[in-house]
């Protein structure tokens, strides 16, 4: 079952700079998803286009059968509650608490007016607490995030979007401010959330090895084209040079690593 | 390429001191200003000052007709401040780049405020005195309408940078405008805003001495009548008892500030 259909979705940011051109894809339901291609090539726009923080130029997508670009004011706040996006910068809001931060997940759910006081019941208390269980947080629940490490705050931010009872996860380059220790207990996370919750995750990575291990499926975006769609065990070196260009050889992959996990 | 840009800028300074001095020399023949004089009787206003410019005991019995006449300016300048304050807030919002409603409002408010801040605050004295006359009213319109430009704009300045990263991470969970104003922007910027009324309170109290000169009011009424009268002692009580505010006053908001960052 498709979750998300993109059709011919083309993003032209002005006169000559054309960041998405007629990019199709369907991504279903529970896939654990990476995007991968040099800097400039368009991974941040694909992903903002989805739930619209940026307006596509032209073409049209589909979350569960709705398509997103012509929804209301209202119907687009509804939709966004079902998708959680993580940051590379984390965004949170540094001066709160944990579970302040956490709550606010849930805010797309409210009123105007519980949101404004941030009003919050016993239920969604309670699954906050679970939430900061599983990402190992317990310490941290009341501590303000400014005091916190980068892998600490980004789970927050992975609790921010999963208190949201998400179907599908916006990860933009979710690991590449954090050093490999972090790096790698945010992408066991992800990938939980994925096998275990059954939710959908679209990442954005710089890392091909990390993409390699993780992932059930890739993509690859040169110059706001998707020139790779498939499994990890498809990829070749010269796959990787068609994605990344003469930047590939920097980059210095070991396709052999992708069994590691 | 590179070196271009240092000449263009090596040249460019030579230009700008270049006319710096013309405009300075220019100004002194028109003005007919002594510049040696200038400095020479700098030294003998020193000496004056030391003579005549200094409280004995018959000006330490005007205390108490001055003392009410510095809390009104105190008041005044505190009172003017925190209305400014409030104004403020929606005409920041409006402005910012993270809460703006629409680029026409956004640009409407900011115009609105960069006028009230650039007319000099004695330039808004006098326009008032026409409409209100020597009255208490028309030093704290002065004070409010310079005390709103300034602060629009410092409030816009803090909330871009304060609050940009959350903004959108609430946005895209599908929280509501007044939502993410209230759980985000807000706490974020508030720490900086209120640093901000501080400081304008601080500098109210100098301006509205300045403004109480020319409309009649407050300190600045009794440092011209005794000034005026050549109570010279009398008139350098006022001078310390405004420069000890000045201080009190900054210690106070510093601490405040320690305590609330
Ligand atoms: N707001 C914007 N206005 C104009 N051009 C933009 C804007 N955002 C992105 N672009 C341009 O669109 C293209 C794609 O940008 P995008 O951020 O999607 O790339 P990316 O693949 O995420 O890169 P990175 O790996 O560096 O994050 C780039 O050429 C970029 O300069
Ligand atoms: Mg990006």
């Amino acid at each position: 079952m498709p979750l998300l259909e993109i059709k011919n979705l083309t993003k032209k940011y002005n006169a000559d700079t054309l960041a998405l051109s007629d990019v199709n894809l369907t991504i279903n339901e529970g896939e654990f998803v990476s995007v991968i291609g040099p800097s400039g090539a368009g991974k941040s726009t694909l992903l903002r286009c989805i739930n619209r923080m940026i307006e596509a130029s032209s073409g049209y997508i589909l979350f569960d059968g709705v398509n997103v670009s012509t929804l209301s004011k209202n119907e687009l706040r509804n939709l966004r509650t079902k998708i959680g996006m993580i940051f590379q910068h984390y965004n949170l809001v540094d001066r709160l608490s944990v579970i302040e931060n956490i709550l606010h997940g849930r805010l797309g759910y409210k009123n105007t007016f519980e949101g404004i006081f941030g009003i919050y019941n016993e239920e969604e208390k309670k699954s906050a607490f679970k939430i900061i269980e599983i990402l190992g947080l317990k310490e941290q629940v009341y501590k303000r995030c400014d005091q916190l490490s980068g892998g600490q705050k980004q789970r927050v931010g992975i609790g921010r979007a999963l208190i949201q009872k998400p179907r599908l996860m916006l990860c933009d380059e979710p690991i590449a401010s954090l050093d490999p220790n972090a790096s790698k207990i945010i992408m066991d996370h992800l990938r939980n959330i994925s096998s275990k919750m059954g939710i959908t995750c679209l990442v954005n990575l710089h890392q091909v090895n990390v993409a390699l291990k993780y992932s059930d499926r890739i993509i690859g975006i040169n110059s706001s084209k998707v020139v790779f769609d498939g499994a990890p065990s498809e990829m070749t070196s010269d796959i990787v040079y068609s994605i990344y260009g003469s930047e590939a050889e920097e980059l210095d992959i070991d396709i052999g690593g992708r069994n590691a996990s | 390429m590179q070196a271009d840009i240092f000449a263009k800028r090596r040249k460019d300074n030579l230009i700008f001191f270049s006319l710096l001095g013309l405009i300075t020399i220019a100004s002194i023949i028109v003005t007919e200003y002594d510049v040696v004089k200038g400095f020479t009787s700098v030294f003998k206003a020193a000496v004056w000052a030391v003579a005549n410019f200094y409280p004995n005991a018959k000006a330490m019995a005007k205390l108490p007709d001055i003392l009410p006449k510095l809390q009104e300016t105190i008041l005044m300048s505190i009172s003017s401040t925190t209305f400014a304050a409030i104004f403020s807030i929606p005409f920041a919002l409006f402005g910012s780049k993270v809460t703006k409603i629409n680029n026409i409002l956004g640009s409407v408010s900011r115009l609105i405020a960069s006028i009230f801040r650039n007319v000099p605050i004695v330039a808004w004295a006098m326009v008032l005195l026409f409409s209100f006359g020597q009255s208490a009213m028309t030093g704290y319109l002065a004070l409010f309408f310079t005390s709103f430009g300034f602060l629009v704009r410092a409030f816009i300045e803090t909330m871009d940078e304060t609050s940009t990263s959350s903004v959108e991470a609430l946005r895209a969970s599908g929280a509501s405008y007044l939502q993410t104003i209230f759980q985000a922007v807000l706490p974020s910027a508030a720490p900086q805003m209120i640093s901000w009324v501080l400081y304008t309170i601080e500098t109210n109290i100098r301006s509205a001495t300045l403004v109480g000169i020319l409309t009649g009011t407050g300190i600045g009424f009794s440092f011209e009548l005794y000034y005026k009268s050549m109570n010279y002692n009398a008139a350098s009580l006022v001078v310390l008892v405004v420069v000890i505010v000045v201080f009190a006053v900054e210690f106070i908001s510093n601490y405040v500030r320690r305590v609330i960052i």
